[in-house]
């Protein structure tokens, strides 16, 4: 076994039914761990992009590639290099201020992480946060301290840098 | 959108045709020239049963679906052709489902037609409803679910050829009832797209040539074959590679056959049950050739001990088997008949002289302990029971197997001598299998012998298709090798587990002549190796199926045999023989 590492996969898939579950249904038949995975409309309209993350080492992700591609459904599949790469999360955090120190407080620090507020309620916030996972992760940390309600994220997308894609020419 | 009106004034060739989707599927299925389907119909895919009403293709009703699927399966192996079989909703889809399995582990062509519920009914767990869509995506290379009927033709026609083409496997396509009936312009001539799905079959000249290097230097070097070798029809030119680099060959289960088991370099089946001679020398190897294998846990035991000092090539359609349990250094990812013929031309320009004398004398040596295992010992021992029962049948005759001690008796002693004529379920290990297969088997080749080697365990599990092959005129003879046990479980039992024997005592029953009478079958109960000879030749002259029942010592073992998780070489011979 090789080193652990995290790993960004991308993918063009047919945009039909049942694509995902094919994907899904593979990873747990075959024992992957898989991180993530967000997907949505590409360039294309026919085809849909999936970006993964994956843990595990340089065989799993061989594997990972080779058994992506393998499903029909499956138009392209290509590793993206993390120094050539721009990937970004989104995520949602519902934030307990109960006072208003406490309000002003995620206030200034959703301006210092450049999120925005996009609910206000009496007793909470909603803050709205892109970044890569590691700016993620130090704002919920950051804003644990006040209690967090909810959140959601999406998971990594990404695309490579430059003129370098991953596309159906 | 072109109309029929349309094109007739155009004077163009017409080729679209208005009729419902039942009927447009058995058309497709005529063109695809599928001769045979195995089925059993029901509520959702009487439309189709009523098209096939006026069809010529031929149905074999079968008993249980499950058999329909394997006999598909093994008119698949037997014929190389695609095997078609068909089932209703709900019941008759998941009595597929172990036979669809068993297709994709052994990678045979396999297109299965499930009906389905209406679509307006789907997701309301309607009578009869089952998502076989999701139930069967991890054990088929892909599936459809038809949305109307114009589509049918397309999708019979892309399944058939994901089926048969790289590496084959078992296509499902599920078929609402709305879609059997509705009518619409068919097309059956349009060409199918499918751009997630390519294929290679040329081997890369880059790693031909390495593989070249390393085979000119091998000094000691084995070739593994296994099912991807008879997939490709690439038996002629995996023997005149091996007779050129004077090398060894050793089979997988699913390999047995494609080369011919009487020739000198033949050393028989490999892993936990494999022959003396080829669980010795593949460890001993200097290059390894591995042609058409997945490196199955059966075949190679502990890893580490498989081939410790060999340089490995591995050629294989399937990209994601290179790698996947033993690391190759040389990958060659192409169709195994190309890849042996091109490593073939190549050697032979540059082999000078092969000095293999010790190597070739030691390959003999070993040979000759297995040959003496067959030798008869008097009294109904299965290794010179199989060894009699192969002089009996011509060589092309078909044998399949169940699954357990039978089968390895039969991988093990009963030789293969051309490709396409052993079927065995390698990968699933599905008991009852063998029977239904062999049915399959024989609609494929109906002017060969075949011979199902059974246990008793294994063919009550699939046994009331008695009824398909004699109605269905389908003679096939069954061997039931009958210990009154779940044999294989038992020499588990005796030999790792104290011969605690929990719940494998079979009871003799039943009994297999009346079985076989009651459904019309002939039976044959034998006491001798002489009164087994004589039943298989009065089974190879009737035109009804027989069953031969043999009884066997419950305590028979099946030898040689490498302990689960052990080194290949770590050989039980079995007793006396140490």
């Amino acid at each position: 076994m090789g080193e652990e590492e995290t790993y960004i996969v991308s993918a063009l898939v047919e945009n039909k039914p049942g694509v995902l579950r094919n994907i899904s249904s593979m990873f747990s038949r075959r024992g992957f761990n898989i991180e993530s995975i967000s997907a949505g409309l590409s360039e294309q309209r026919d085809l849909t992009r999936i970006t993964l993350t994956i843990r595990g080492d340089e065989g799993t992700l061989e594997q990972v590639v080779k058994q992506l591609d393998k499903l029909i459904d499956v138009i392209k599949v290509r590793i993206l290099d993390p120094a050539r790469t721009v990937a970004r999360e989104l995520a949602l955090i519902k934030v307990m201020t109960p006072d208003a120190g406490a309000r002003s407080d995620v206030i200034n620090y959703t301006e210092i992480f450049k999120g925005h507020i996009v609910d206000v309620a009496h007793e909470s916030l909603i803050v709205e946060i892109t970044g890569d996972s590691d700016k993620i992760n130090a704002f919920i940390e950051l804003m644990s301290s006040f209690g967090i309600r909810e959140i959601a994220r999406t998971g990594i997308t990404a695309l490579p840098r430059g003129m370098k894609s991953v596309r159906i020419e | 959108m072109r109309t029929l009106q349309g094109l007739r004034e155009r004077g163009e060739e017409i080729r679209m045709v208005r009729m419902t989707g039942a009927r447009a599927l058995l058309e497709t299925l005529r063109r695809q020239r599928v001769d045979a389907i195995f089925g059993i119909p029901g509520g959702a895919m009487i439309p189709v049963y009523d098209a096939l009403y006026d069809m010529e293709i031929r149905h074999v009703l079968m008993r249980h679906e499950q058999c329909a699927a394997h006999a598909a399966d093994g008119y698949a192996r037997a014929s190389g052709r695609v095997g078609v079989c068909m089932a209703t909703s709900g019941p008759g889809a998941t009595n597929l489902v172990t036979g669809i399995a068993n297709a994709y582990m052994d990678s045979s062509p396999v297109v299965a037609f499930t009906g389905q519920v209406p679509k307006a009914y789907i997701g309301k767990d309607s009578f009869q409803e089952t998502d076989i869509i999701g139930i069967t995506t991890p054990i088929t290379k892909c599936n459809f679910q038809v949305r109307s009927a114009s589509e049918i033709p397309q999708t019979v026609k892309k399944a058939f050829y994901i089926a048969s083409s790289g590496r084959p496997g078992p296509v499902l396509i599920d078929l609402p009832k709305d879609t059997q009936i509705e009518s619409a312009e068919m097309d059956f001539d349009d060409d199918i797209e499918l751009r997630g799905y390519r294929l290679n079959y040329e081997p890369h000249s880059l790693q031909v040539e390495r593989a070249v290097g390393l085979l000119t230097q091998a000094e000691r070097p084995v070739i593994v074959a296994g099912g991807g070798v008879i997939a490709s029809n690439a038996s002629s030119e995996l023997v005149a590679l091996a007779e050129l680099l004077l090398a060894p060959v050793a089979t997988t289960l699913m390999g047995k056959g494609c080369i011919p088991e009487n020739h000198p370099l033949s050393l028989g089946l490999l892993g936990m049950h494999g022959t003396i001679a080829s669980n010795t020398l593949v460890p001993e190897a200097d290059v390894l050739l591995a042609v058409g294998v997945r490196f199955s846990d059966r075949t190679t035991g502990d890893v580490e001990g498989f081939c410790p000092e060999a340089q490995i090539i591995h050629i294989d359609i399937d990209p994601s088997e290179i790698g996947k349990n033993v690391k190759p250094h040389v990958p060659i990812v192409a169709d195994a008949k190309r890849a042996l013929r091109a490593l073939y031309e190549r050697l032979n320009q540059r082999l000078r002289s092969r000095e293999r004398s010790l190597w070739l004398s030691r390959v003999q040596e070993l040979k000759r302990e297995h040959e003496e295992m067959m030798r008869s010992e008097g009294g109904l021992k299965p290794p010179s029971l199989l060894a009699e029962l192969r002089k009996l049948l011509p060589e092309d005759a078909i044998v399949t197997t169940e699954v357990g001690q039978n089968q390895m008796w039969a991988a093990l002693y009963l030789k293969a001598y051309k490709p396409r004529t052993f079927i065995s379920s390698g990968g699933l290990g599905t008991m009852g299998f063998g029977f239904p297969a062999a049915i399959g088997a024989k609609v494929a080749c109906p002017d060969v012998p075949v011979v199902d080697i059974a246990g008793d365990g294994s063919f009550l599990m699939t046994e009331q298709d008695l009824a398909s092959s004699v109605t269905g005129g389908i003679p096939v003879i069954v061997v039931v090798l009958n210990n009154s046990m779940l044999g294989m479980v038992a020499q588990w039992q005796r030999l790792f587990y104290n011969r605690r024997y929990s719940q494998v005592d079979l009871r003799r029953t039943p009994d297999f002549v009346k079985l076989a009478e009651a459904f019309g079958a002939q039976g044959f109960r034998v006491g001798s190796l002489e009164e087994f000879l004589r039943a298989v030749k009065e089974a190879m002259k009737s035109e009804v199926t027989t069953v031969i029942d043999v009884p066997i010592s419950p305590e028979e073992d099946v030898f040689p045999m490498v302990p689960p998780g052990g080194k290949i070489r770590d050989i039980i011979r079995g007793e006396g023989r140490g």
